[in-house]
């Protein structure tokens, strides 16, 4: 409420009318969900209930999630079937600190090794845990695991010109692998059971609501900081390359430029958003286990992209945020033996029928509308197939 | 532990019931006895007493032990009324006495006699034992087998007495290898008649070997436990290079169903570029194709069964294929040039394939059975094949040569590579390139669905069949370069054998991690996979 | 809802997400009160739907039972079911929006260990009742759990005496998915064996990722393993979808119940109704029911189940006789405590005893774990099990395995003042080791 869109200084240049849009409507959300939750009545038809908070909170941090992956993809023509490994790392990183924060209070007692550790004999904490006790340390892990995977993983895979489905495939294959690696007990990850039963982070109670909604308002601003990330990053000479790397890579490889090195700077940039998203996320779900890194969830982050519109970063953000808002609406009540149809055929329809997606059309439209207007503010919202 | 008490059951009633034979044989007083109070033990429900029946039947000598026998071991044998009497179920379920094998008058309500592992094991026993008294060369040879790995030395006086008069080479073979491995670890023989058995034993060269030979006693002179263990040695060296083969085979036969599950996706995704998300669901449908005409032939026609898998394939790849025309038609048609996207749409598909099936036939695994030609294995040395698998690979290779015949020598597939290569040339020529499309989406999808008939042979008939096998087509295509049928062929076969060598030294997590990241690696070194169309275009 | 929804528009003006937070708030403030209602938490699709949609229909089925005999507390039961997908972190939201937002008084759901551990916090945080109807690994007692399906020691070291008794056993394999219930069973049963003069050696372990389904080398090597002359036989803690490859391999590999039996913890009526049983015939499975129980009350629950699903093939399985037992449980328990409050519902189940199908009784013990018999049975050629042994009396959980070093010291009891999960014997407090 405090913030209108009308009050907000207009940066074309860096953000366009929809990315000021975005951005108050991302600040109305994290100024009225909080004060509709704390100082609205519970029985008001208008109060925020602590679960839809953190409903919502799980949305902003696929949205996040939603912007990394339409940063490579709508801007670089990387489509990574792997971006959930960097997302599930990033988890993994938070988790652990979180585990760490325990202590005494998981059922064995014990005040250094988690539970899972305790119930599988393991004696000693394994030299990975070390330093997750301290969150600084976990912190940083948040992006340097995602970040490093991501670095030595495009550094092979770019400098050897691996490209298009070629380059799919072999994510998709780097987050499998990494599926069946934590989903090994051996691995001290805690196996298929992954981490949970959290207690505090930071000092705070994980489940309070006050928490609840600072991890809310955290997950707001992380996208909002993302948005405005990307958008400079797209907007940039940096970003131009980029897009002309998804249009005719050989083309600017023969200009002069180093092609395999911007693509590895977005890469890595992409895979430590998500890394934040998922650090972000586990907090709020309370558990992270080896299925986040399952490659169906990767193919589902493209379709919130896809869904929302491909290269204009804001529709990523839309469609995540709809397409899980779809799912969790789908999955209650009578419709929950159909809603698989439901999924499946909306991603049919939006190839179909909205191949630019929700905002991309919308774009469209609005320059058909104004051609002789003025100049338009999205000359990089039209994706072209990478091949 | 005593010698007898690391005995499992089996051998000892048999051993027992050969012993008593072979001195029965001796003194040639053989006689029916009364077989009425085993016959009572057969109404008490206890599985003690059916046991000690089954003992006593097959020592009777008794003409219709071998009918309440066999009854017992098909579950035709029954018990009911007061006093309790046991009937055999006869043909059209009337039911028979056991001794005159007449219908009974007035039959009362009656229960199966029940049968549990030990009774198999002794029904086994008894019913070997008995055939022995029929003579049968083979089940003799049966018999000493079993002595040999019981290697129960209460047995070897019977053992020797029948090696005497044994005629059969085949038989009195297997007696004397039955002999060498009691006399391995018998205390008091001469460690010259100790070697001998080694020797005999150590012949052999198989697993079983290994077991008797390490049994030498402690306390066995040094030369003999030298023989042994030079024998051991031998044998072990023997089954590693063996086991190295066997190892091959399964590889073999892992690359078959990868190369199974990849052949339709190289033709969807190789040839035609797009991304088939779909794919497994195609198996999948194959697989349900299966199911629904073993359901048919069960309740209509049962003696087709046999042939339910060859009617399935024709079927499948009609029925998918169509399914594949279908989608082609409906969605993919409209997506040519947007390889990417075509991920996005097929997912969608996959998903509603799989929800659909769900739907229909609910979400648990459907029950597709073995024809007799595919179960069952026979050895070649000490490599180990089973006939299911031997024809998954034979039918896997039959479908890729004629789908490579497909492409290479017909008029349907002239075009469709003319199309692949270039469209608008293509269709200057006269080609109809929308029906090319069509077909070819269709060759792959109906391929998909012949995979699906095989993999119901191996795998579960569920709708999450697809899932399992889609990254894994995806690898192999990849790995073996896209658009070259050959690359498929061999990535496959690399992959599965690559997997079977690693498997024994990683298990079978680290073995499947570690093959993910080789081949991610390889993708660096070779970006256009194994067997790369070779060009000169920059952008490949 | 469509006014709520618009309001929340006015409010928020462009925000749509803000939207659809509201309209996801406002199914809530509508539900009706003249029900009880309650929660069903089972995957209706992906990879678990397989076996977890049998779970549902069994609530289903009792709540319409349970209406047709008058409801509970004068009030008809309403039924909400929801989809957690096979997805473990939507198991959380589901259960968070059953209980937050339905308001429903108990929740039947859950199969994997890991769907469970995702709930507990929500059930903690929000104070509810969630009935668990799976064999697990045990290693818990939580306050708002209550564990119809059977610990370790109420399945698999009972199905091992047998082996070991019955069939002269000496050489095993332990076999599992790796995941936590296996590796914990087999942890259990190997400190069992070994107490039983097993040897090292004799002892094989083995692990496969989920879904393993080309299991050539592995029954290569149980079979290498069986023929060092002993009796050998595998305990199988193979998970779902991986068992139908497993044991079409054993019988393709030629390996006969006879010579090397299979017992199964997780292989039921349900899993072999899509495997062709003839060459499985002798191969054990443990469980605490099986449907060819022969008692008078089990004929009746089957006729009535098979009526309800329209079936007359529709089979029953251990799972589902958990189900019924735990709804029953909350039936009385809600009945005895006159409300359905959570808090007086979990102290007036302790003690609550029901008919189980296989003509007993189970009772709910201080330890929230129920008292079970358990049936050892053989697979026969028509996808039943003959049972061959069942235990004389009932097996009380151990929630906490006694043979497991981190939990040895450790027992549970939710009775009033007590009321600790993890207490420590040789300490003398609540929380596990403590320090």
């Amino acid at each position: 409420m405090s913030t209108s869109p009308m009050n907000m200084t207009r940066q074309p240049a860096l953000l366009g009318t929809s990315g000021i849009i975005f951005l108050a409507v991302l600040v109305a959300v994290s100024v009225l969900v909080p004060v509709l939750n704390l100082a609205v009545a519970p029985d008001s038809a208008v109060h925020v209930p602590t679960y839809v908070v953190s409903l919502l909170g799980k949305y902003l941090t696929y949205a996040l999630l939603a912007l990394s992956v339409d940063l490579i993809w709508g801007y670089v023509g990387i489509l990574s079937l792997g971006q959930g490994a960097f997302f599930a790392l990033g988890g993994y990183a938070m988790g652990m600190y979180l585990m760490r924060q325990i202590g005494t209070r998981g059922v064995y007692g014990d005040p250094v090794l988690p539970d899972f550790m305790v119930f599988l004999n393991w004696k000693e904490l394994p030299w990975f845990w070390y330093g997750f006790d301290m969150f600084p340390f976990a912190a940083l892990m948040v992006l340097l695991a995602p970040g490093l995977l991501a670095l030595v993983f495009g550094w092979f895979a770019f400098r050897s010109r691996v490209t298009g489905v070629y380059l799919s495939i072999i994510t998709q294959a780097m987050t499998f692998a990494l599926l069946l690696a934590f989903f090994r007990n051996d691995m001290g990850f805690g196996g298929n059971n992954g981490l949970t039963d959290f207690k505090d982070i930071l000092g705070f109670n994980i489940q309070a609501d006050g928490t609840r909604l600072v991890l809310f308002v955290l997950s707001a601003l992380a996208l909002a900081l993302g948005y405005v990330l990307c958008r400079f990053l797209v907007r940039s000479h940096f970003g131009k390359v980029l897009v002309a790397i998804r249009d005719a890579e050989t083309r600017v490889r023969f200009t002069g430029y180093r092609a395999e090195n911007y693509k590895l700077v977005a890469f890595v940039v992409s895979a430590m958003l998500a890394g934040i998203a998922g650090a972000l996320y586990v907090p709020q779900v309370g558990i992270i286990n080896p299925s986040e890194f399952s490659p169906a969830n990767s193919i589902e982050i493209i379709v919130w992209v896809a869904v929302g519109g491909r290269g204009t970063l804001v529709g990523a953000a839309l469609g995540a945020v709809l397409v899980n808002y779809a799912k969790t609406y789908f999955t209650s009540g009578i419709l929950a033996p159909y809603w698989l149809f439901m999924l499946g055929g909306l991603f049919v329809a939006v190839t179909l029928f909205l191949p630019k997606g929700i905002v991309g059309t919308f774009y469209e439209w609005r320059e058909k509308r104004r051609q002789h207007d003025d100049i338009p503010d999205e000359p990089l919202a039209t994706p072209r197939p990478a091949e | 532990m005593t010698s007898s008490a690391r005995l499992s059951r089996l051998p000892r009633v048999l051993c027992a019931a050969l012993a008593l034979l072979f001195a029965a044989a001796l003194v040639q007083r053989v006689e029916a006895q009364d077989i009425s109070a085993a016959l009572g033990q057969l109404t008490t429900n206890k599985y003690d007493d059916t046991e000690a029946a089954l003992g006593a039947l097959a020592l009777s000598g008794s003409p219709a032990a071998a009918g309440i026998v066999s009854a017992l071991a098909d579950g035709k044998l029954f018990f009911g009324g007061t006093p309790p009497r046991v009937f055999i179920e006869g043909t059209g379920g009337a039911l028979l006495d056991p001794l005159t094998m007449q219908p009974v008058a007035d039959a009362p309500a009656v229960k199966p006699v029940r049968v549990n592992n030990r009774i198999r094991r002794a029904i086994d026993a008894a019913s070997g034992a008995l055939s022995l008294v029929s003579l049968d060369a083979a089940k003799r040879r049966e018999a000493a087998l079993a002595v040999g790995r019981s290697r129960d030395e209460a047995a070897l006086p019977a053992l020797e007495m029948a090696l005497g008069k044994e005629t059969d080479p085949k038989v009195k073979s297997a007696m004397n290898l039955a002999r060498a491995s009691i006399l391995i670890g018998k205390e008091g023989i001469t460690p010259a008649e100790r070697i001998a058995a080694v020797e005999l034993v150590g012949a052999e060269g198989n697993q079983d070997a290994l077991a008797i030979l390490r049994s030498v006693p402690e306390s066995a002179a040094p030369e003999v436990k030298q023989a042994a263990a030079a024998a051991i040695e031998g044998i072990e060296r023997n089954l590693a290079l063996w086991g190295v083969a066997q190892n091959v085979w399964y590889g073999l036969s892992l690359g078959s169903v990868l190369l199974l599950a990849a052949i339709g996706l190289a033709i969807t995704f190789g040839v035609m570029g797009v991304i088939n998300m779909a794919h497994g669901e195609m198996v999948m449908l194959g697989a349900y194709t299966t199911y629904v005409v073993q359901e048919v032939i069960r309740t209509s026609y049962p003696g087709l069964f046999d042939a339910s898998l060859l009617i399935a394939i024709p079927l499948a790849f009609v029925f998918t294929g169509l399914i594949g025309v279908l989608i082609e038609r409906t969605v993919i048609r409209f997506l040519y040039g947007r390889a990417l996207e075509t991920l996005l749409a097929t997912w969608g598909i996959s998903l509603i394939l799989q929800q659909a099936i769900r739907t229909i036939f609910g979400p648990t695994n459907r029950e597709v059975g073995a024809p007799s030609w595919m179960s069952g294995s026979f050895e070649i040395g000490h490599l180990s094949i089973t006939s299911g698998r031997l024809w998954i690979i034979v039918f896997a290779l039959m479908v890729f040569f004629a789908l490579l015949a497909t492409l290479r020598l017909t008029r349907i597939g002239l075009e469709m590579r003319a199309v692949t290569q270039n469209r608008r040339m293509a269709a200057s020529m006269g080609i109809r390139t929308n029906w090319v499309d069509a077909m070819t989406f269709g060759l792959g999808s109906g391929i998909a669905g012949m995979a699906g008939v095989a993999l119901s042979q191996i795998d579960n008939v569920s709708p999450n069949l697809g899932q399992s096998y889609i990254i894994d087509s995806f690898l192999v295509v990849v790995f073996g370069g896209v658009g070259n049928l050959w690359g498929t062929l061999v990535g496959a076969m690399t992959l599965g054998v690559a997997n079977k060598l690693l498997e024994p030294y990683a298990g079978a997590v680290l073995g499947k991690i570690s093959l993910l990241v080789i081949v991610i690696l390889f993708i660096q070194k070779r970006p256009r996979g194994l067997f790369a169309l070779k060009g000169r275009s920059i952008e490949a | 809802m469509l006014n709520m929804f618009t309001h929340a528009r006015r409010m928020a003006g462009r925000a749509l997400v803000g939207a659809a937070a509201l309209a996801l708030a406002g199914g809530g403030v509508a539900s009706a009160q003249e029900t009880i209602k309650v929660g069903v938490l089972h995957s209706l699709s992906g990879t678990m739907a397989i076996s977890e949609t049998t779970l549902k229909d069994t609530v289903l089925f009792m709540v319409q039972e349970q209406n047709a005999a008058g409801g509970v507390l004068g009030k008809k039961l309403e039924a909400v079911v929801v989809d957690p997908a096979s997805n473990w972190p939507l198991f959380a939201e589901k259960a968070r929006e059953l209980i937050a937002k339905e308001k429903v008084a108990v929740v039947f759901g859950c199969w994997t260990s890991v769907s469970r551990k995702s709930v507990l916090p929500v059930f903690k945080e929000l104070n509810s009742i969630l009935f668990y109807p799976v064999q697990y690994e045990g290693e818990e007692s939580e306050r708002n759990v209550f564990y119809t399906g059977a610990a370790p020691n109420q399945q698999a070291i009972p199905a091992v005496d047998y082996l070991m008794e019955n069939e002269g056993v000496q050489r095993w394999v332990l076999a599992g998915t790796d995941y936590v219930y296996p590796r914990t069973t087999n942890k259990i049963l190997e400190a069992y064996l070994k107490s039983k003069g097993v040897k090292e050696e004799d002892i094989m372990i083995n692990y496969t990722p989920f879904g393993h389904s080309d299991w050539q080398t592995i029954v290569a090597d149980i079979k290498k393993f069986g023929s060092a002359g002993k009796k050998t036989a595998v305990v199988s803690t193979i998970n779902g979808d991986a068992n139908v490859p497993f044991y079409k391999e054993l019988g393709n590999q030629g390996i006969k119940a006879t010579d090397i039996p299979v017992v199964a913890f997780s292989v039921g009526e349900e899993e072999l109704a899509g495997i062709d049983t003839k060459p499985l015939v002798g191969h054990l499975a443990a469980w605490n029911y099986f449907q060819s129980v022969d008692v008078p009350e089990n004929a009746e629950f089957i006729k009535k189940w098979q009526a309800y699903t329209k079936n007359d093939k529709r089979v029953t399985n251990d799972p589902m006789e958990a189900t019924v037992i735990g709804f029953n449980m909350w039936v009385k328990a809600v009945e005895k405590a006159g409300t359905t409050d959570a808090d007086a519902v979990i102290d007036a189940l302790i003690g609550v005893t029901v008919p189980n199908l296989s003509g007993g009784f189970s009772a709910m013990m201080p330890n929230h774990h129920i008292t079970k018999p358990v049936l050892i049975g053989e697979i026969k050629d028509d996808g039943q099990f003959d049972i061959v042994e069942q235990t004389p009396g009932l097996i009380v959980a151990e929630e906490w395995s006694p043979y497991l070093e981190g939990s040895k010291d450790l027992i549970a009891d939710w009775r009033k003042p007590f009321s600790c999960g993890n207490f420590n014997v040789k300490t003398g407090k609540c929380g596990g080791a403590g320090q």
